[in-house]
């Protein structure tokens, strides 16, 4: 029913066939949530018109029995970087500041195919780039849970705005734990697909070898459906895979006996909050309870990830980053000559975070430090994605935290880039392998929620999915629910 | 024999150049402030310099499949309206740009 504002997509979708209720209505609902949740700062611009004219669609398609797909008229989010013909998209950055799309991405697109109704852009870190969604032109978002606490980042809007009950699917990208940071620190399952699972044609890029777009939901079988939406092969992005998507919905069976699961020991070593350890200790026993079998994996260059996530993270960004130069699109600053206008209006543009990225890239590009510092990250890439490879002989998927405590406070890292740097400890490494990841909640600590993170082979979602499904039948961390405290009467 | 030069330290000169290079304006105080956190951020990738990586391939991307062809088959591209529509200044459908070159005062 409308009125549960925690009722999953499945759930929504039963009453829609059985006209228990229309997908305007749940359009106007998500619409009114949103707008009652302003304080949580999860979305940056909703767009009604269209969502009304495109649930009056769907309401019209499954009157005529023909409807597109298990998510017709349900209500979704998109992240503020990804491109949707006719919306802004501005990264939460000043320097993109009322630009307009003028071409539909093939994420939005797949999305009107499947009939999900987008009702909003949700807040992120400028150009993704951050861990708390505390860089961002519009403000902080905040976490449902205690919004004097981050959501994660940076697609921290996204995470909060499923977490908070305000739509039950969300989009966001992933380029070394985006979303799954986030979705650990909300209390939300989020999956980085496998790199090339999923077009990034439209996805505004950070580091084009990493970057991917991913759904957040509160159940592992809303996911396997998002994922379902967006997933496959596009002639417009040459890094997409042709292989055929399989029928992720189809391997949720609940049943993981036989399943060997890897647990790397340099992710339990140390660093790690010892509660958050022991939720997802006791997860993986609950996972044995249902059938599957641990085993000790090994992934030996685990210490360098980050090293070698941030040397090519921000190499890819001082090269993508180059196009913002004020001429084609977005902000313009005034100058007498094309230098000066260059500079003043990549100065003004762009936030702290975003230059000393764009600095950081540029210096392991330049001349002489290139060998030194990018193609030595490119090297150690390799030596970390035959880890992988290694240990995926002996498992068929890798269970570890998310992230190595629960949701910080507003303002605690934000004096330390490093700091900040080091909450993608656990997540960075499936990014540069290119492997899925998926995060979803294990538990509270001091009422924060825990995420266990799950690994697979490359394109092996399903997997993934199923493991989560089945732990997510036998628990019921999924149902425990923020109090709505953030809403106040419109 | 190694190509691997050493990582280096950072200096507000330096930082400077980088920012040169990338079309960025600091003020002193951000020249000041991202010397130091790029210092400390330099001192900790230096870790990899532990590592043997010597003849190990680079991996630009995870899983780099052939690119795969497709037809040649002629598409309407972007209209032109379109593709001017978000910039700051244009005529027609061409951008205007300042003066690229720098002029005397006369």
């Amino acid at each position: 029913m409308a009125g549960d504002r925690f009722a999953t997509a499945v759930a929504l979708r039963a009453d829609l066939d059985a006209g228990r209720v229309s997908s305007l209505t749940l359009v106007e609902a998500a619409l009114a949530r949103a707008e009652a949740a302003a304080g949580l700062g999860a979305f940056v611009h909703l767009q009604p018109e269209r969502a009304h004219a495109d649930a009056i669609e769907s309401d019209q398609r499954r009157a005529r029995g023909d409807l597109r797909s298990p998510l017709d008229g349900i209500p979704v989010a998109i992240k503020d970087l990804m491109v949707q013909l006719g919306e802004p998209c501005t990264c939460a950055s000043r320097i993109l500041e009322g630009f307009v799309a003028p071409y539909q991405g093939t994420a939005a697109a797949k999305l009107r195919e499947a009939g999900a109704v987008i009702v909003g852009r949700t807040n992120m870190d400028e150009f993704a780039m951050g861990s708390s969604n505390e860089h961002s032109i519009y403000g902080v978002a905040r976490n449902p849970w205690d919004p004097a606490r981050t959501p994660g980042g940076s697609s921290g809007g996204s995470a909060a705005a499923v977490a908070a009950g305000i739509v039950p699917i969300a989009f966001g990208s992933d380029t070394g734990g985006s979303i799954r940071q986030p979705a650990s620190h909300c209390g939300v399952v989020g999956m980085k697909p496998s790199y090339g699972r999923v077009s990034r044609y439209g996805l505004v890029a950070f580091a084009s070898s990493l970057d991917q777009i991913g759904p957040f939901a509160r159940t592992a079988s809303d996911c396997a459906l998002a994922l379902a939406a967006i997933a496959g092969h596009d002639a417009a992005d040459s890094t997409s895979l042709p292989e055929a998507v399989p029928d992720y919905a189809a391997a949720l069976n609940g049943d993981v006996s036989g399943l060997v699961i890897g647990l790397p020991r340099e992710y339990f070593a140390e660093g790690a909050d010892p509660a958050v350890v022991e939720c997802v200790r006791e997860a993986v026993a609950e996972l044995e309870r249902a059938g599957a079998k641990t085993r000790e994996v090994s992934l030996p260059h685990t210490s360098y990830a980050i090293a070698t996530y941030y040397l090519i993270a921000t190499a890819e960004a001082s090269s993508n980053l180059a196009r913002y130069d004020g001429v084609r699109f977005g902000r313009r600053a005034q100058a007498r000559t094309l230098g000066e206008m260059y500079r003043r209006t990549r100065s003004e543009g762009f936030g702290a975070e975003v230059k000393r990225r764009i600095l950081l890239g540029t210096y392991v590009l330049s001349a002489g430090y290139y060998d030194a510092y990018y193609r030595k990250a490119m090297q150690v890439r390799t030596l970390l994605r035959r880890d992988f490879e290694e240990a995926f002989r002996g498992c068929d998927l890798i269970a570890t935290p998310t992230a190595p405590e629960v949701a910080f406070r507003i303002g605690e890292k934000t004096a330390d880039p490093l700091k900040m740097y080091l909450s993608d400890i656990y997540t960075v490494s499936a990014n540069l392998a290119g492997i899925p990841g998926l995060s979803l909640p294990c538990g509270f600590v001091n009422g924060l929620p825990v995420g266990l993170q799950l690994l697979g082979r490359a394109l092996d979602e399903a997997t993934l999915l199923r493991v989560a499904d089945a732990y997510q039948r036998r628990t019921s961390w999924h149902e425990q629910h923020p109090t709505p405290s953030w809403e106040r009467p419109t | 024999m190694s190509y691997v030069a050493t990582m280096a330290r950072i200096n507000p000169a330096e930082v400077e150049r980088i920012a040169d290079l990338a079309r960025l304006e600091l003020a002193p105080d951000e020249v000041e402030r991202m010397t130091a956190e790029l210092e400390a951020i330099l001192g900790y990738v230096a870790a990899l310099e532990q590592l043997d990586t010597t003849g190990v391939e680079p991996t630009l991307f995870a899983r780099l499949v052939a690119t795969p062809m497709r037809d040649d088959v002629a598409a309407p591209p972007l209209d032109p309206e379109a593709a001017v529509a978000n910039a700051p200044e244009r005529s027609g459908s061409a951008f205007v740009v300042p003066k690229v070159l720098e002029e005397d005062e006369s």
